[in-house]
């Protein structure tokens, strides 16, 4: 557990010192959000029917945009070799991972989801819902994109390789995430896919990291 | 006690080396000698645990070293031909890894880093950077250390300095396994020539 925590710390330290890289997800995705308007016109019923699925599209691309560097600047400055021999088993190597890559993209992209949201004229009712679906829906995609980033880790072309393994996986989180404002705003219960949310973060919780780990031990073989 | 017996490792579709066995004793050292290409790094990879022996067996203290792969990492040190030093941390917090900041002066201090302390690791010297990646061993309790040509970019006074942590580690019955074009400051250490 210390030197778990010890790992996170480390990794939030450098993505401190490397502010302008955890700063070009949330940018991107700000500014990809924003094209939207201008594409399709700023009338706002529109607008307002289509902002929860493009809040959602724009944070899942996001979210992938650091996360080939999540294993790939450890992997070739041997400090992955160090990492597997620090009697941390890989799964929770794997773990931290997923834990800082989401404290460090997945949090503010939500932060930033809801003025966004509004931005985008998305009727009030149904931004609350919105944020809780991202809530679990950002850890799924970290940990999703973190079990992508182990796979490639070591392939060529990776960063190339990872969107299209990942993204397929990830649409589940999607379907049900943008439901969620959408029945909201229909005035219908969103339980239903908040539950879903939390299932799918349940099941890539428990098998990711495991999945994840085992890639590790292949990448260093 | 390190023991190896048989052991053979692949690179890819090639057989790098086979049928190498060898027992190094408790306080012992071993030198891996032998051409490019003769499959030095990958046997210490191997004892380290990162790689898999593609056959024969390596044990610890008579027990099969990989049975469990986490409690033979947590009895290894290895310092690899890449340092493992992340440019944007200073050198206290490249070695702050789940040890105390006790350790960390006198580990820089072995390796007569501790004036550079608070740097950060991009200003070093490739030399320096060796050094920092060497002064990982100063704070090692582990009894099987690893090294990939530890000498490379060092100079004369280093090599004393990491000469006096070897036979340090030693004394308390620690094994050093070393890859090595370069005469190592070790006391009679055994060697084995990969072809």
């Amino acid at each position: 557990m210390k030197l778990f925590t010890a790992l996170l710390a480390r990794d939030l330290r450098l993505a401190i010192r490397h502010g302008s890289d955890s700063l070009a997800a949330l940018l991107f995705f700000v500014l990809t959000a924003a094209l939207f308007p201008l594409a399709i016109g700023p009338a706002p019923e529109t607008l307002g029917r289509l902002a929860p699925g493009i809040v959602w599209v724009c944070a899942f691309l996001a979210a992938l945009l650091p996360i080939d560097r999540l294993f790939g600047a450890d992997f070739e400055d041997g400090s992955l070799d160090q990492l597997l021999l620090s009697g941390l088993p890989p799964a929770a190597i794997a773990l931290a991972k997923a834990v800082s890559h989401w404290l460090v993209t997945g949090l503010p992209l939500l932060l930033v989801s809801a003025p966004l949201a509004s931005m985008l004229r998305m009727p009030s009712t149904g931004l609350l819902a919105l944020l809780l679906g991202l809530l679990p829906g950002t850890m799924v995609l970290s940990l999703l994109g973190m079990t992508g980033a182990a796979i490639v880790l070591g392939a060529r072309r990776g960063a190339i390789l990872l969107p299209i393994l990942i993204l397929p996986l990830a649409t589940p989180v999607l379907i049900f995430g943008a439901a969620a404002p959408e029945a909201a705003m229909s005035g219908l219960s969103v339980r239903p896919h908040l539950l879903l949310e939390l299932a799918l973060l349940l099941a890539s919780l428990s098998l990711s990291p495991l999945a994840a780990g085992a890639a590790l031990r292949h990448a260093a073989d | 006690m390190l023991n190896a017996m048989d052991v053979a490792a692949f690179r890819g579709e090639r057989l790098v080396f086979e049928a190498v066995s060898f027992s190094v004793p408790a306080g012992g050292a071993l030198l891996l000698s032998g051409p490019n290409g003769s499959g030095k790094s990958t046997l210490l990879r191997i004892l380290a645990g990162l790689k898999a022996p593609d056959a024969g067996t390596v044990s610890w203290n008579g027990a099969g070293a990989f049975d469990d792969r986490i409690a033979h990492a947590r009895r290894v040190t290895y310092v690899g031909h890449q340092d493992a030093i992340k440019l944007g941390l200073t050198l206290a917090e490249n070695l702050r890894f789940g040890v105390g900041d006790q350790c960390i002066g006198a580990a820089l201090e072995a390796m007569n880093l501790a004036p550079l302390s608070d740097l950060p690791a991009r200003m070093l010297s490739a030399g320096q950077r060796r050094r920092l990646a060497l002064a990982r061993l100063a704070l090692s309790r582990a009894p099987l250390w690893l090294l990939d040509e530890p000498t490379v970019g060092l100079d004369a006074g280093s090599v004393d300095r990491l000469g006096s942590l070897f036979s340090r580690h030693t004394d308390r019955g620690g094994v050093i396994v070393a890859a090595t074009h370069l005469p190592l400051p070790l006391a009679g250490p055994a060697e084995l020539r990969l072809r």
